[in-house]
């Protein structure tokens, strides 16, 4: 016979499930989130998100091209997620050569030097975020108000968002559950809008890109240890629906703790971590200095996460005999 | 819908023979038989070049108790011993016989009446099961009669029969169910006596509703054999996943299904079983699907051990132009086949030819931990870890994250997004890791 035969070990089928769809898939799961914020923040939110997703694309081309010398994987999707988790996390009326840095803090610190894909322990996108939220307190927690393409990328209307509202004790004026839902609040372009973070969850859920434990696992922490302060005295803490729709809570639990990179990989242990992020959630946005605390949560649970795959383990199969 | 709770994937079916009802493949003109197609000791030519020998006769006798016969599947003449490369890759001693008609051994009864009569006992039964050289033809091919022989100070209560075919492309025990129904629940019955139990559950794939309803309409009949439909999912079929499924017990690591009181066995093992018990026929022929995509006739035949892969592919419509690889077995698990000519064995359940654009293995990108390895191991294992020891040559952390109960179902390799060759890595770590085992335990008797 002349043709030549591939011979290769089992097994000889493929789910035809690569990184480049997952990321997609995550890209897709974003866009409900990117709309919403598009409609309340305007210009200003379209200006954000394309400069953040193109610097983070051009610092992994160039980091890869020029300083590792290895192959291209720009198009593996993953700066593209972090460029857009990125820009989620921020106001939308951030100067540009703040996103870059941002971005450059990104891909550059926090995931390139750690060797790309794959092995940075800490979430890129988060890990931007937090260096900016440091470097430019004042830039950073400027919230314009959604007034749709009326909110001006440049010297917009600010106002304050619902967290900072209750950080300083203004229980009263705290926005109602339906602005909430739809996005119509002040903050980062990613924490309106909860309806169409959860639209992205369920795609994410039913395309089986993420499971159901880590996201479920924060929240879950988060409303029981809200209600139970809340419970306590509902005059000075606010209610565990507010909690959760406010703020980063559903952009990190869906789309930032979720992290494949820098979550455990059992789901006992993306339980546990997520629990972990939950409690911490809530002692910083109750006791801690900032009056959000998902960011920090988050990259703290992040540090624990190669000892979490190290200890907690799952049962192996056979390993404890139940007969029955 | 019964199934086991962790783990497992979901490939495509392409059960596209399931139609196709079992054809006898024409004698070939020669065969060549290998002695070692079960596992344990090779079985020892006991025939000589020139020698004529019929359809049954014995031509290989087993060394010890874990080892089989091997008889000759045509009549005809020994034109050489020499050796052959089998489906596995392995080159072993095999007996050439050039066809001459087709003689059966008197003692072999060929009335194609249903027997179901069982007049052996128990022990008679073994030993029919041993001369007859039956193997599991699920694939793994231990030897039967070690399996049926209970050991000291064990029991079994109840006998499962795996009908679950949950390789893709793979339809020879559906056809078997569908076409040799009866003889298949009988078998089953006569292992029953065997093993002196009066339960035994099958477990079939629901993708074969009508193999289920036959052998549920069959069963009926006889007391104590009950049918059960299984849920669609990769690697359902696999032993202990099926005890699981069944009778929802657990095989410790290490250890085998007797362990938990069970024996599990092939649907078309039960079929040899009744062949050799009820008609003394030796095992010398099995069904085995031969598909692919391309493939002109694809379908499932009866054919002679011995044959020629190559005389099978023919039968099919010859080799597609487009094939790129050729796996014996099922996609999953089976085996990439260098040459044609190897000879079908006793495990050889189908024959799969991929197509150029299916053959090649997806391109390799870095582990992005996204765990599904981890949900998808049908153990509950952490293949990505074990993976990344071996890789770097960490054989005792792989070893202590227990890389040698890895049952090499491929699931982990299946899902992987970044097509990293998973279980390259753990079979290289299983090997390595037995056989330090192997060696410690030299050592300390050394000492």
């Amino acid at each position: 016979m002349s043709r030549l035969l591939n011979v290769s070990a089992a097994p000889h089928a493929h789910s035809n499930e690569t990184t480049k769809k997952l990321m997609y898939g995550v890209v897709i799961a974003l866009v409900p989130a990117l709309l919403t914020s598009i409609y309340f923040f305007g210009y200003g939110a379209l200006i954000v998100t394309s400069v953040s997703v193109a610097s983070c694309l051009l610092f992994e081309f160039l980091i890869q091209k020029f300083l590792l010398k290895k192959p291209l994987s720009i198009n593996d999707g993953s700066a593209l997620v972090t460029g857009l988790l990125l820009a989620m996390n921020v106001p939308s009326n951030l100067p540009i050569f703040i996103i870059v840095i941002g971005a450059l803090f990104s891909i550059g610190i926090a995931k390139m030097s750690f060797g790309g894909l794959g092995n940075n322990p800490f979430n890129p996108a988060l890990a931007g975020r937090v260096f900016l939220l440091i470097s430019f307190p004042a830039q950073m927690t400027t919230w314009p108000q959604p007034l749709g393409f009326a909110t001006k990328y440049v010297d917009a209307l600010t106002g304050e968002t619902p967290l900072g509202a209750m950080q300083r004790g203004a229980l009263d004026a705290l926005p109602s559950t339906n602005d909430l839902l739809l996005g119509h609040i002040g903050g980062s372009m990613g924490e309106v809008g909860a309806i169409a973070l959860l639209v992205g969850f369920a795609y994410m859920l039913i395309r089986k890109i993420i499971s159901w434990h880590i996201p479920v696992s924060i929240i879950g922490t988060i409303a029981i240890f809200t209600g139970i302060l809340w419970k306590i005295d509902p005059s000075q803490y606010a209610d565990p629906l507010f909690h959760i729709l406010s703020g980063g809570v559903l952009l990190g639990a869906i789309f930032m703790a979720t992290d494949y990179v820098t979550s455990p990989m059992n789901h006992k242990a993306m339980i546990i971590y997520g629990i972990g992020i939950g409690l911490l959630t809530v002692v910083i946005r109750i006791w801690g200095a900032y009056p959000e605390g998902v960011s920090f949560a988050i990259l703290i649970m992040n540090a624990f996460v190669p000892l979490m795959n190290r200890y907690i383990k799952i049962k192996p199969f056979g390993e404890e005999v139940k007969n029955g | 819908m019964k199934s086991f709770p962790a783990g497992g994937v979901h490939p495509p079916q392409n059960k596209l023979t399931a139609g196709h009802g079992i054809e006898k493949l024409p004698i070939p003109s020669s065969v060549v038989i290998p002695v070692s197609q079960h596992i344990g000791a090779p079985a020892e030519i006991i025939v000589q070049k020139g020698d004529i020998v019929k359809t049954g006769q014995l031509i290989a006798q087993s060394k010890g108790f874990v080892s089989t016969n091997i008889h000759s599947s045509v009549s005809g003449k020994i034109s050489k011993i020499d050796t052959v490369i089998d489906p596995q890759g392995f080159k072993q001693p095999a007996v050439y016989i050039d066809v001459e008609g087709d003689e059966w051994l008197p003692s072999i009864n060929r009335d194609t009446g249903i027997d179901s009569n069982v007049v052996l006992t128990a022990d008679e039964i073994i030993n029919r099961c041993q001369e007859a050289g039956l193997v599991g033809m699920g694939g793994a091919s231990f030897p039967i009669h070690v399996k049926l022989k209970i050991p000291e100070g064990k029991k079994c209560d109840v006998l499962l029969i795996n009908g679950a075919e949950c390789e893709p492309y793979l339809t020879n025990d559906h056809r078997m169910m569908l076409e040799y129904g009866e003889e298949i629940i009988i078998g089953v019955s006569i292992m029953m006596k065997a093993l002196k139990v009066d339960k035994a559950m099958i477990g079939i794939e629901s993708n074969k509703p009508d193999a289920i309803e036959h052998l549920k309409k069959i069963s009926s009949r006889f007391l104590g054999i009950t049918v059960h439909a299984l849920k669609v999912k990769y690697p359902q079929g696999a032993e202990k996943q099926l005890i699981k499924s069944l009778i929802n017990r657990e095989v410790p690591l290490g250890r085998l299904p007797i362990d938990v009181n069970t024996v599990v066995q092939n649907i078309s093992t039960a079929y040899a079983v009744y062949e050799a018990v009820q008609k003394n026929k030796p095992l010398f022929e099995r069904v085995v699907t031969v598909t692919g995509k391309s493939v002109k006739n694809p379908g499932n035949y009866m054919v002679r051990i011995g044959t020629s892969i190559q005389n099978l592919i023919d039968a099919a419509g010859g080799l597609p132009e487009d094939t790129g690889k050729i796996v014996v077995g099922g996609p999953m698990m089976g085996k990439a086949l260098k040459n044609l000519s190897a000879p079908v064995v006793k495990g050889t359940s189908g024959i799969v030819l991929f197509q150029e654009i299916e053959s090649n293995r997806v391109e390799e990108s870095p582990c992005i931990r996204c765990g599904k390895c981890v949900s998808a191991c049908a153990l509950k294992l952490e293949p990505y870890l074990m993976a990344r020891l071996v890789e770097k040559g960490l054989y005792e952390r792989a070893e202590e994250e227990g890389v040698a109960n890895c049952c090499e179902c491929a699931s982990c390799h299946y899902i992987c997004p970044a097509g990293r060759p998973l279980l390259d890595y753990l079979r290289l770590g299983k090997q390595t890791v037995l056989r330090m085992a192997r060696e410690r335990a030299a050592k300390k008797q050394a000492i």
